[in-house]
């Protein structure tokens, strides 16, 4: 599909994100802290962390799905109070409705209140973009896992979000089609400007897609129970599509798994 | 298959003296009491009081089963205040309203349909509240996180899901209410099968006796097939 009907199908201004002072608390689980972040409008930001370090949490914070203990979040310079037409969800899970066709359920992203005529061609549009245009018609239980992920992923981009949230959208995919749909996000940001969040547990990933990669998690030597803040950001050099095997990027890897405290086996040269 | 062999064997039975025919009556004799009903102009009138009052009864019972289960399932509060109360009442065997019933409203047409409705009302109310407590809640979230709010919300996801569950349970309502229909006619009634039944059995009619057992079968069987194609139309359309 040609960069002018992407446009078309998915067209949405970039916004800013804007996270000050971040706090979150179950009860007495104190699952964030001081987190700041400023995302400029269009970047890609990938968030990675242990297990259980908070990263849905932000995520969901950013999208209005909860709301802080202390601190704000600001979406284009305006701040986020529940829930927030000017992003766009697609949750760990793919939350298909199993009652409605494939197609059916990508329409529910569309924006409410103001359906316009051309909404019928831009959901078989995107329906397109994630090559689904054959199971249009299928029910989600007659469907692959991967193909709902990227059901769901088309559904957000229904909502022409300033801000595109994804919490693991390739968490559930075979290594190949990981990759290709790596590929197609970074097909779909370079057509349409908006903003994307990625949470994703793969260090390689983060670094094919994001401009920076943030680490999540508690401090270092305390124990994990410890709020999660960011540890560490990394801005990710050159121009995407990058070169998976880069040298540059193998140097990072450490790093960020080394953040993770997962051991590398890497002989450091120091 | 299996009716035929029961016709056969009902047959051989009755015409071989082993058990005596004013213990089981042939399938001729059942057939020609009926015969005989339906000249008298009676039987219609036992058929269709019955019919009316299980269908009266059942969509009173149904139509506030779904009301309160949608009112107690999808709040908290209410299903605080009112649950609790309900399970205590649906605990007391619902037989035992019939003679409540009886001295409060005398027993008459309106009693009957009230008891039915009792009985249809149960099965309704308790799988539909508890179907709709147990709506996936990602998919709630889901719906609101997509600006989904108030009846859109419900329509989008917590109708659909529990349609299911509806079906069911009229179903399970439906059979609830023709037992409490013959229950209600058994302990006071001037017409309908559940008289018929008493009538027969205190006039050793074995044979109409036999009939109405076999028309309440029918009849149970023809309005549950009834729910059964609105089923497998709605399932199409909502099922997954
Ligand atoms: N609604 C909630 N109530 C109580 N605790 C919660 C709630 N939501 C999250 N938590 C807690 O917050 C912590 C962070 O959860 P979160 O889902 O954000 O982790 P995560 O980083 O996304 O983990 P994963 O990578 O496994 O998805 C967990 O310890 C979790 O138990
Ligand atoms: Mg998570």
């Amino acid at each position: 599909m040609s960069s002018s009907s992407l446009r078309r199908t998915t067209a949405a201004d970039a916004l800013s994100v804007s996270i000050r002072d971040l706090s979150r608390s179950f009860g007495d689980r104190h699952v964030l802290r001081a987190v700041d972040l400023e995302i400029t409008a269009g970047e890609i930001v990938a968030l990675i962390g242990p297990s259980g370090c908070g990263k849905s949490t932000l995520l969901r914070h950013i999208g209005g799905l909860d709301s802080p203990s202390g601190g704000a979040i600001d979406i284009g310079g305006e701040p986020v109070v529940g829930l927030d037409a000017r992003s766009a969800v697609a949750f760990q899970e793919p939350r298909l409705l199993p009652w409605r066709s494939i197609t059916r359920n990508v329409e529910v992203g569309l924006p409410r209140g103001k359906r316009k005529g051309d909404d019928r061609g831009r959901v078989a549009g995107l329906l397109e973009l994630v090559k689904l245009t054959e199971s249009a018609h299928l029910r989600p239980r007659e469907i692959s896992g991967g193909m709902a992920q990227r059901v769901s992923l088309a559904r957000a981009l229904a909502r022409r979000p300033g801000v595109l949230l994804l919490d693991e959208p390739f968490g559930a995919l075979d290594a190949l089609t990981r990759l290709a749909m790596q590929d197609l996000l970074l097909e779909l940001h370079a057509a349409e400007p908006a903003t994307i969040v990625i949470v994703t547990h793969d260090v390689d990933e983060a670094l094919y897609l994001a401009d920076r990669v943030i680490l999540l998690g508690s401090p270092k030597g305390q124990p994990a129970a410890e709020p999660a803040s960011i540890l560490s950001t990394v801005s990710v050099p050159g121009v995407r599509p990058r070169d998976r095997g880069s040298s540059d990027l193998a140097e990072l890897r450490v790093e960020l798994l080394d953040g993770l405290g997962v051991p590398t086996h890497h002989l450091s040269t120091h | 298959m299996i009716p035929v062999a029961i016709l056969v064997i009902w047959q051989v039975l009755a015409s071989s003296n082993l058990i005596p025919s004013y213990r089981l009556p042939s399938p001729a004799g059942v057939w020609l009491a009926g015969v005989d009903l339906y000249e008298r102009g009676v039987l219609y009138q036992h058929i269709a009081i019955s019919t009316q009052r299980v269908l009266l009864g059942f969509t009173i019972g149904a139509i506030v089963g779904l009301a309160l289960a949608a009112v107690v399932g999808l709040s908290a509060r209410a299903s605080d205040l009112f649950a609790p109360t309900l399970a205590a009442i649906r605990a007391v065997p619902s037989l035992a309203w019939v003679p409540l019933l009886g001295l409060y409203i005398g027993l008459n047409e309106d009693s009957k349909v009230a008891l039915v409705a009792i009985g249809a009302f149960f099965p309704v109310y308790t799988t539909v509240a508890s179907a709709l407590r147990h709506v996936d809640a990602h998919l709630v979230e889901l719906g609101r996180s997509y600006g989904y709010s108030g009846t859109a919300l419900l329509s989008l996801v917590q109708l659909p899901a529990v349609v299911p569950a509806v079906i069911s349970s009229l179903r399970l309502a439906l059979a609830q209410a023709w037992l409490f229909l013959v229950a209600g006619e058994l302990l006071g009634a001037s017409l309908g099968l559940g008289f018929l039944l008493v009538d027969s059995q205190q006039n050793g009619r074995i044979d109409r006796l036999f009939l109405t057992i076999i028309l309440l079968g029918v009849l149970g069987k023809l309005t549950d097939t009834a729910v059964g194609l609105l089923e497998r139309f709605l399932l199409k359309r909502w099922g997954s």
